[in-house]
């Protein structure tokens, strides 16, 4: 019998990010016992590096702001391929979710008379981001983290003990969910896993879990992103038995550093043009004037003189196309390389010290100047940055209710980047933050109703914590015969490189096979993986494990980018370049199947698409929407019925 | 631009441990930790060490590099002349788990201890108002990291295991300046930063300030204006006389 330390909790949050952190605390406030499980130490996950801003319509910078307003931003951001309810939700509650950080202790940057101060950004049209300079990640993950903390006080003057009712798992992982097959139907009953420091096995008995395990971009070479980013609850939720959409929709920043080598991938914020930044290519040339989009004319200033004004005063001119949504500058950026007017890294400039003080630009983008200064040696109040696109968030995720979170398994819940729907084809920055505070307390919300209305508790079989534990030891094992041994960096180091390229910012149908190919034969590879050395903190053991997760989640965004033969958002075929009304209301739904428990099959889907609720499709005009939809489904558009007899 | 870097990385566990000499390759432009990285996909493939976000926002890969609490992601190798042998070692103030990884639960510990931010009861989500030169003072310190680079460095623990049960560190003392100096928090911090927290161990050496990532003055900006209103408390006969006439206690 393997040896196991048993933990009984209500409900299991994997993920100590901002949607996870949230829902901690949802799940806490309706009196429900919570673990959270962490990858990494608590207050390190991804959320921290979010820069620019939390989107949310308190209409302090433009009282003309409404929800009404961010939401249309949000769909038309998503090339209305959003799940319009989740888009609905996010936008009538995301700025009572950042009023109430402020009663957790949150400072963000202030207005003149005392209010949240907001930025603009791409695609929001009145400046919306709440912000504390560009690090406001850091201030959201600390702020929840310190609520927490506070919420362990009470726990500990009434109870006793900080950890009556919240425990941080720090530096634990899970390989595993556990179901409970017995009642007929699957229900989740608990998760294993390990603890980083010991290798020692972990299992949570839980009739509800929320994931809320953040993305994927660890399978591209240039990322944004941590090697926490494995795609886990992804690839968790798969073999539960859930679905995942949208997979084939991955968002590449249009402004990554591109150099040093080392660098490469390193978000730059999109701050600094929100801030009044300009991008230039090699002649000089403000080059993003050329690439407004048909589905956006008229929305976007056409001279550098309009543009400029907009920024001295939203009302009185268009706004500027840097400031286009992020698939759309990534494409442009991409072009201008690809046409040879890039910079001698291969991105483009970056400008921001022509059009600020040097005082203003460390004031308003202070991790900017340190981050270029220090790793690049370049200053950005004297010189322009260069960059390029960089991998850094996936649209696609687990596919939920929007209500409530609740995955197709029973017991299961997601939030944040995990999940789908809510972005569509292309998300909004500052779109992410809210997205975790206003889902994270929902799946917290729902998982805490869903445990209370159970009648009976589900059971964890011994035949399934055998078996999780015996797959978490393979790599130690080896090949069996005499098939070379596989080093888990190595094979990681290739998956990134073709996904990078052959599933990349730009795709074709000859590509994406040969991805499909490759990601076959690393399959067969895995297999042999191989980790020296013994089980306490051994970073190869761990890498193989997350390798497992990588693989599966790598084969969904390469078969559902096949299969969407259209190009839309952060999914571009150069072999289908045009958008298609069709594939608007069709959502691409990827399931595991097969025979390999290991890395299971990966099924494609076609599903189609909720339609949006009548006095929400009203707000859009009826022009707008011929860009998008089928003839057919605007019949019931009251701009058309007017025009009847 | 490859040359191949001498670098001494400690290696053991709770039980003990050596420094062990590699030979690894370095490119243009790169950090302590992509060639600890490069170290572990190619020799050392067990190698412990924490890292997330390789951009200095996270605070996760401290260690110490030539006996210099500091980021690995933001260590230049250029800092050093290439025929250097650079060493890196784990923080030293906090328990080894396993190579470059320490056990930093300490911190996490002293987290707790510091009361939690307490608003006016009455004031409800969307009335907060402060002015930004208000918020500002905080703001420098809320952009800790919590590297734990300052909980390392400081004297009074470093080479002091047992100052550790009264004192709660420069990170925690900055925390409770930052509440103390927040516009609407309702505590009175100065007494507990005092008797709680052990401010009056700290003398003020600037340590913290130095190793600082983040560039937050920690000793000039946090400690000194701490230990100053704890001064006027305790040492003002006008305030001694009234908490002993009127029975007050804060």
């Amino acid at each position: 019998m393997v040896e196991v330390e048993r933990h009984s909790y209500d409900v299991v949050v994997i993920g100590a990010g901002g949607s996870g952190l949230r829902a901690v605390i949802e799940a806490r406030q309706r009196g429900l016992k919570v673990a959270v499980v962490s990858k990494s130490l608590f207050g390190k996950a991804h959320t921290v590096m979010a820069e620019g801003g939390c989107a949310a319509a308190m209409g302090n910078a433009n009282s003309k702001d409404s929800w009404k307003v961010h939401f249309a931003d949000t769909m038309r951001g998503g090339k209305f391929l959003n799940n319009w309810r989740m888009a609905e939700l996010h936008a009538q509650e995301s700025a009572e979710r950042v009023w109430e950080l402020e009663t957790y202790g949150a400072l963000f940057d202030r207005t003149k008379d005392g209010r949240i101060s907001q930025r603009n950004f791409g695609g929001h049209t009145y400046p919306r981001l709440a912000h504390v300079g560009d690090r406001t990640g850091l201030e959201i993950i600390r702020t929840l983290q310190q609520k927490i903390v506070s919420l362990q006080q009470e726990d500990k003057a009434e109870l006793g003990d900080y950890e009556a009712r919240i425990k941080v798992f720090a530096e634990c992982s899970i390989t595993e969910l556990i179901l409970d097959e017995t009642g007929g139907e699957k229900r989740v009953a608990g998760a294993f896993g390990y603890w980083r420091e010991t290798g020692e096995f972990i299992l949570f008995e839980a009739p509800a879990v929320v994931l809320a395990t953040g993305g994927i971009g660890k399978s591209f070479k240039v990322s944004s992103n941590s090697w926490e980013y494995s795609g886990d609850g992804h690839a968790l939720a798969l073999r539960a038995g859930s679905a995942l959409i949208n997979m084939e929709f991955i968002q590449f920043h249009p402004t990554g550093m591109v150099w040093p080598p080392s660098v490469k991938g390193i978000l730059v914020t999109e701050g600094v043009r929100g801030d009044g930044g300009v991008l230039k290519n090699s002649e000089g040339k403000r080059f993003m004037f050329n690439y407004i989009p048909p589905v956006f004319k008229g929305q976007y200033a056409e001279t550098e003189e309009e543009a400029d004004q907009w920024l001295k005063d939203n009302d009185s001119a268009r706004r500027t196309p840097d400031l286009l949504p992020r698939d759309e500058v990534a494409r442009a950026i991409n072009t201008e390389v690809k046409a040879g007017r890039g910079s001698p890294h291969g991105g483009v400039y970056l400008d921001i010290a022509s059009r600020m003080t040097p005082e203003e630009i460390q004031r308003r983008l202070p991790s900017m100047y340190h981050q270029f200064l220090e790793l690049a040696e370049v200053d950005i109040t004297k010189d322009a940055m260069e960059v390029g696109p960089t991998c850094h968030y996936v649209m696609g995720g687990i596919e939920v209710d929007p209500d409530t979170g609740a995955a197709a398994t029973l017991g299961l819940f997601a939030a944040g980047e995990c999940s789908g729907g809510m972005h569509g084809s292309n998300r909004l920055g500052g779109n992410s933050l809210s997205d975790l505070l206003v889902f994270g307390r929902r799946a917290g919300l729902g998982a805490a109703d869903y445990v209370r209305a159970l009648s009976s508790r589900p059971t964890v079989s011994p035949a399934a914590v055998e078996s999780a534990a015996e797959l978490a030891l393979v790599p130690f094992t080896g090949p069996q015969g005499t098939a070379k041994p596989e080093n888990p960096y190595m094979l990681h180091s290739e998956l990134q490189q073709t996904m990078n390229d052959l599933v990349g910012i730009i795709r074709n149908e000859t590509e994406i096979r040969e991805a499909m190919a490759k990601l076959e034969e690393y399959k067969v590879r895995f297999r042999n993986i191989e980790s020296q050395g013994g089980r306490a903190f051994n970073p190869g053991w761990h890498l193989a494990l997350d390798m497992r997760n990588m693989l599966l989640v790598s084969e969904c965004v390469a078969k559902a980018s096949l299969a969407r033969t259209e190009s839309r958002g952060g999914h571009t075929r150069d072999d289908h370049p045009k958008m298609d009304s069709e594939w608007r209301r069709t959502l691409l739904a990827c399931r595991a199947g097969g025979n390999d428990p290991v890395v299971p099959e990966v099924t494609v889907t076609k599903e189609r698409q909720a339609p949006m609720r009548e006095d929400l499709l009203a707000q859009f005009d009826l022009e707008e929407l011929g860009k998008y939809y089928t003839d057919e489904e605007l019949a019931a558009h009251p701009g058309r019925t007017e025009e009847l007899p | 631009m490859t040359y191949e870097a001498k670098l001494r990385v400690w290696r053991g566990d709770d039980d003990g441990g050596e420094l062990r000499d590699f030979a690894v390759d370095v490119n243009d432009g790169e950090v302590i930790l992509d060639v600890i990285h490069r170290l572990q996909a190619e020799q050392a493939p067990d190698l412990a060490v924490r890292w997330n976000c390789k951009a200095g926002k996270c605070g996760s890969c401290s260690a110490e590099i030539n006996g210099r609490p500091r980021l690995m992601c933001m260590t230049r190798m250029s800092t050093y002349d290439e025929a250097e042998t650079i060493t890196v070692t784990p923080l030293r103030a906090f328990p080894v788990i396993r190579d470059l990884v320490t056990d930093v639960s300490f911190n996490y510990e002293k987290a707790r201890e510091v009361p939690a931010f307490a608003p006016p009861k009455d004031l409800q989500p969307g009335e907060y108002r402060m002015d930004q030169i208000d918020v500002e003072r905080s703001q420098e310190f809320r952009k800790c990291i919590e590297c734990f680079l300052c909980q390392d460095v400081c004297h009074v623990v470093r080479d002091h295991e047992e100052n550790k049960k009264a004192f709660a560190g420069p990170r925690f003392l900055m925390r409770t300046a930052e509440l103390d100096m927040h516009p609407l928090d309702t505590l009175d911090r100065k007494d507990m930063a005092q008797e709680d927290l052990g401010l009056g161990y700290c003398n003020i050496t600037k340590c913290c300030t130095e190793v600082c990532p983040e560039h937050i003055k920690i000793t000039d900006n946090a400690i000194i204006p701490m230990k100053e209103r704890v001064a006027d408390r305790k040492y003002d006969p006008v305030v001694w006389l009234g908490n002993i006439l009127f029975n007050r206690t804060k």
